[in-house]
């Protein structure tokens, strides 16, 4: 039996301590905060999904603005490639699960927030789990399934959603879910195929821009415990930093939607990654390589053999910048079918991109022109610099 | 004439443009001509039975063509006709 509660008397309501009351200071003074507003962030409690572009600012300023209980859910490992953005990780780091270096770094920031680590990544099974304990859900996550399973789980569960997006220079936010306002499947019914919408790793992103886009996250979660202001609910804000443009759209409720309209057809947590047309299991890889693929250690001893070899890169010129593979020919694929006649379809071709994705594409574009002597450079430039050539900057 | 804006992921098959000047009586049109003036955008924006992707959203200035005449909504001169397709980006994991 705890001694507080003896007696009947009723738990006292969390107080804040004179450090915390000097640490939020400049919250206390404002009547849209005050006493009342920074007791709520106390008791609050947000759950991160992901450390990442966008989980980096979110997580340093959810904890700076006093949030009681902060759950991050995350399986990563910090890498040098993600430092460009991810602010909330150093290079001391690198090698570290990102979980360990978030909540290291926010503790530091705010010793007063408890920080719950989730080091797995997000299932149908383990979301509701996770979610049920949470009063605000922060999506951060960079993929289609994880996307929609946090959506789903959030409507399910009646959580509300602080939603970010980011994409080379353009980014969107808005809420889902609040106050039976739209979700992300009113905006979205369905992801696009596998392939069709390149992600952050194949297109890159500005560094600065989830910086944006995640403290607009922050700024509404914190609005959403604080029951202040204007949320984003039914807007969805569209920030174009290249042009430095904010637009402001409508989002609707939509009747017909399958998780939150009122003939709802999804009652459970269904295949995410089945729903997003990703294979189940990635298909097993023959041992060795396909006859359509070469090695990069093969190509050489080609090479060094004085074989006349056409290396075809279906990179784009800016890549092509950073590295290529002496004496190639620089095709970019999408230029490909109309500049397929700078091609013999006699010649020995090897196609190469950065990991081997594109120019298989481009392999099998060739085969179906008719060339039949083309093969795909096993792993890219990546594999070349790392089994021939190791002045071969990676990127 | 009515502007159309091109989002980031698409502007690589519209000669990188951000937005195009089109004229055009409805929704539809604009995008016909769109398309037609850059045909590697058509695969992005339509299916192969000519229907809107249900990943890309047209909204005529702020509203989402759904909840007005759809293809058919009227465009007049200075509306803006906005492509707003799912990007999933979190930047995040690096493959």
């Amino acid at each position: 039996m705890s001694p507080n509660v003896a007696g009947g008397v009723a738990a006292a309501p969390p107080v804040l301590s004179n450090d915390e009351i000097l640490r939020y200071s400049r919250h206390l003074i404002m009547p849209e905060v005050g006493m009342e507003g920074q007791v709520k962030l106390k008791k609050a409690s947000v759950l991160m999904i992901g450390t990442g572009g966008l989980g980096a600012p979110l997580g340093l300023y959810l904890a700076a603005a006093g949030v009681g209980r902060i759950g991050i859910v995350d399986f990563d490992v910090v890498d040098m490639t993600n430092l460009q953005r991810q602010v909330i990780h150093g290079t001391k780091d690198i090698g570290r699960p990102k979980l360990d270096s978030a909540a290291e770094r926010m503790t530091d920031i705010n010793p007063y927030v408890q920080i719950d680590k989730y080091e797995v990544r997000l299932t149908s099974e383990n979301a509701l789990g996770i979610l049920k304990d949470y009063d605000v859900v922060v999506d951060g996550t960079d993929n289609f399934p994880t996307r929609y399973l946090v959506n789903d789980a959030c409507v399910l569960l009646g959580k509300p959603n602080a939603y970010g997006s980011i994409f080379r220079f353009e980014g969107q936010a808005t809420v889902f879910g609040h106050d039976d306002g739209p979700c992300y499947r009113c905006l979205y019914p369905e992801p696009p195929p596998p392939g069709l919408v390149p992600s952050c790793a194949e297109g890159g992103v500005l560094g600065i821009l989830p910086a944006l886009v995640g403290s607009i996250q922050a700024t509404e979660t914190v609005k959403l415990i604080l029951g202040k202001g204007a949320t984003l609910s039914g807007r969805l804000i569209l920030y174009d930093a290249l042009n430095m443009k904010f637009r402001e759209l409508k989002l609707r409720k939509n009747p017909d939607c399958p998780v939150c309209g009122p003939n709802r057809t999804i009652h459970e947590l269904i295949d995410y990654e089945a729903f997003c047309g990703i294979p189940q299991a990635e298909p097993e890889l023959a041992p060795g390589l396909s006859e359509w693929e070469i090695g990069p250690v093969e190509l050489k001893e080609k090479l060094d053999r004085g074989e006349n070899v056409y290396i075809l890169d279906v990179r784009e010129p800016h890549e092509f910048e950073i590295c290529s593979i002496p004496d190639s020919h620089l095709i970019p694929l999408g230029d490909l079918p109309k500049r397929v006649n700078e091609l013999d379809t006699a010649a020995d071709i090897v196609a190469h991109c950065k990991s081997g994705m594109r120019s298989a594409k481009a392999v099998n574009f060739l085969k179906t022109a008719g060339f039949s002597k083309v093969k795909n450079l096993k792993g890219g430039i990546l594999a070349w610099s790392d089994q021939v050539d190791p002045t071969v900057p990676k990127y | 004439m009515a502007k159309l804006v091109i989002p980031t992921p698409l502007r690589q098959y519209a000669d990188k443009k951000d937005s195009v000047d089109v004229e055009a009586s409805n929704v539809g049109e604009a995008l016909e001509k769109l398309t037609s003036q850059y045909s590697d955008l058509r695969k992005h924006l339509f299916t192969d039975e000519g229907k809107l992707r249900s990943f890309v959203n047209v909204y005529m200035n702020d509203e989402d063509i759904r909840y007005l005449d759809r293809e058919a909504t009227k465009v007049g001169g200075g509306d803006v006709i906005t492509i707003v397709p799912s990007i999933a980006g979190g930047g995040n994991h690096v493959t």
